[in-house]
């Protein structure tokens, strides 16, 4: 699909030819038999649907614009169906840059960037993200709008451009990631499915930009992260810390491949912050038991993330990773010089477990509620309810 | 196809500018458009008079209703503007990162390209 979005310039055209052209290959293949590269056949037939299309509307509308995407399609027609995989790859990746142009606002990068690269529905995306459908359809109808409007172009930015361009396309796939590695159990399935989505975008952009060390960075974070899956929720569905996930519940293949990639990035250049963010996540996970874990290094490497991507919650993460290595008091310290974070609920959650640890529980019990007054998901409320049930009673 | 560059700023007061000052900065817009000019994208460009020489007509429901003074009472206004020629938004943007402004925003709108886009627009809906 990408192939066609980026010839005809037009999201919705590329997407109906292509839904067309699926139907002629179930009606095909039965008897005729599965072509060699069932991938360009797609291609191949959804490109003579939309030259029927465009011509049956050129003509209608004797448009010049019309005209000049029926050559567009003819030139690709002529040169044969693409065999060469590299070729789709190239237009997913130009179009990954479309979606998520600096111009388009956060929600509608990733929005579009599921409905046009990772073929979710707008059904599955309003659910995966709580929306009404027709809320999501409308955001997606606006961005495919302004992207026509404004002639944003199918192009990989050049390399003097990446620099700008390139951290929005990372922070959407790492959105898309979270939003699908922090959904609960028993919420829909199509919220997890998110994370799988984020690392086969992420693979592509690994592939297609090996000279940028970020996207390696973020590939190996996202998989590190999503290798612990299984031992973030217990049977009964409740979260498990960190500290007292069972190990032998990771999946050691992602990790294994988590930890490579955090090494490549950190060795490709200057390390951005997904890149710190992995190293962090790779000490945890090189980490044979959690009283095994290498506290120092993992504070030196909140300070260097501090420095590359400052942010009150990077130093939230800071204090946390102190209080490890230094001892809750001066973790607590850190946390309460922390200043534009009375709002955010897990800075409230960190700072009731360091007063519960010194043994202050009234401090420590208004700090729980002050969390569980901040709208916390079901799973998160449980939590905090039972460390909060832990205090004694006052 | 066409952009507008909308320069929007806080005006700045007349004692603030010196002679050397408006100079130094008649030169640098001199040398942005001429940039423009010689890359085929200048169609036109107009920067405004104070806002307090405006006059704003209100329509509504009765007869038009001429007031003094611009339509928004916001510190920062429309004070200028660019028309341009370019091929894409990131083309646009390029040119408005170079637009000679210290503080202020420059909003970048495609044009209506005629009324045929209007009307398709309003079929489509």
């Amino acid at each position: 699909m990408a192939t066609l979005i980026r010839v005809t310039g037009d999201f919705d055209l590329a997407e109906e030819v292509v839904q067309e052209a699926f139907i002629v290959a179930l009606e095909r293949w039965p008897h005729e038999g599965v072509p060699a590269n069932p991938g360009a056949w797609i291609t191949q037939v959804a490109r003579n649907k939309a030259i029927d299309r465009i011509r049956r509307e050129g003509v209608l509308r004797g448009k010049l614009e019309s005209l000049q995407r029926l050559e567009a399609l003819r030139a690709e027609a002529e040169a044969g169906p693409s065999e060469q995989l590299g070729e789709i790859e190239d237009d997913r990746l130009r179009l990954i840059f479309t979606c998520c142009h600096p111009a388009l606002g956060a929600e509608a990068r990733v929005a579009l960037t599921l409905r046009s690269l990772g073929g979710l529905s707008t059904a599955e995306i309003a659910r995966a993200f709580l929306a009404r459908e027709s809320a999501m359809a409308q955001r997606i109808v606006r961005a495919k709008r302004k992207i026509a409007a404004n002639n944003i172009p199918y192009e990989v930015p050049v390399v003097e451009q990446m620099p700008e361009r390139l951290p929005a396309v990372l922070a959407t796939l790492y959105l898309i990631f979270n939003e699908g590695y922090l959904a609960a159990s028993g919420e829909e399935l199509v919220r997890t499915e998110l994370s799988g989505e984020a690392i086969r975008l992420a693979r592509i952009l690994v592939a297609m930009l090996p000279r940028q060390p970020e996207t390696r960075g973020l590939l190996a974070l996202m998989l590190l992260t999503d290798g612990r899956r299984a031992a973030r929720l217990d049977r009964e569905g409740e979260l498990v810390l960190l500290e007292d996930q069972d190990r032998s519940l990771w999946d050691s293949e992602r990790i294994a491949e988590g930890l490579d990639l955090s090494r490549e990035a950190a060795a490709g250049g200057p390390a951005g912050p997904y890149t710190v963010q992995a190293r962090i996540a790779a000490v945890h996970a090189e980490a044979v038991s959690a009283a095994d874990t290498d506290w120092d290094r993992i504070v030196r490497l909140y300070e260097w993330l501090v420095e590359v991507a400052p942010s009150p919650v990077v130093e939230l993460n800071r204090a946390a990773a102190v209080a490890m290595r230094d001892g809750p008091k001066r973790g607590l310290e850190l946390i309460e010089a922390i200043e534009g974070l009375d709002d955010y609920r897990p800075l409230h959650g960190a700072r009731a477990d360091l007063l519960s640890r010194l043994g202050r529980d009234e401090e420590a019990a208004r700090a729980y509620e002050r969390a569980l007054s901040l709208d916390p998901n079901p799973v998160e409320r449980r939590f905090l309810e039972r460390r909060l049930a832990t205090l004694p009673p006052r | 196809m066409q952009f507008m560059l909308a320069l929007i700023a806080e005006e700045r007061s007349w004692e603030d500018v010196t002679p050397d000052q408006m100079k130094k900065d008649l030169a640098e817009m001199g040398r942005f458009n001429a940039e423009l000019t010689e890359a085929g994208a200048f169609v036109t460009a107009g920067g405004l008079q104070e806002r307090a020489t405006g006059t704003t007509v209100h329509y509504s429901d009765g007869e038009p209703l001429v007031t003094d003074g611009p339509f928004a009472e916001t510190k920062e206004q429309l004070a200028g503007f660019w028309l341009i020629d370019v091929e894409s938004l990131d083309q646009a943007l390029a040119w408005a990162k170079k637009v000679p402004l210290s503080s202020g925003h420059v909003e970048i709108r495609p044009m209506v390209t005629g009324a045929e886009e209007l009307l398709e627009k309003a079929e489509a809906s």
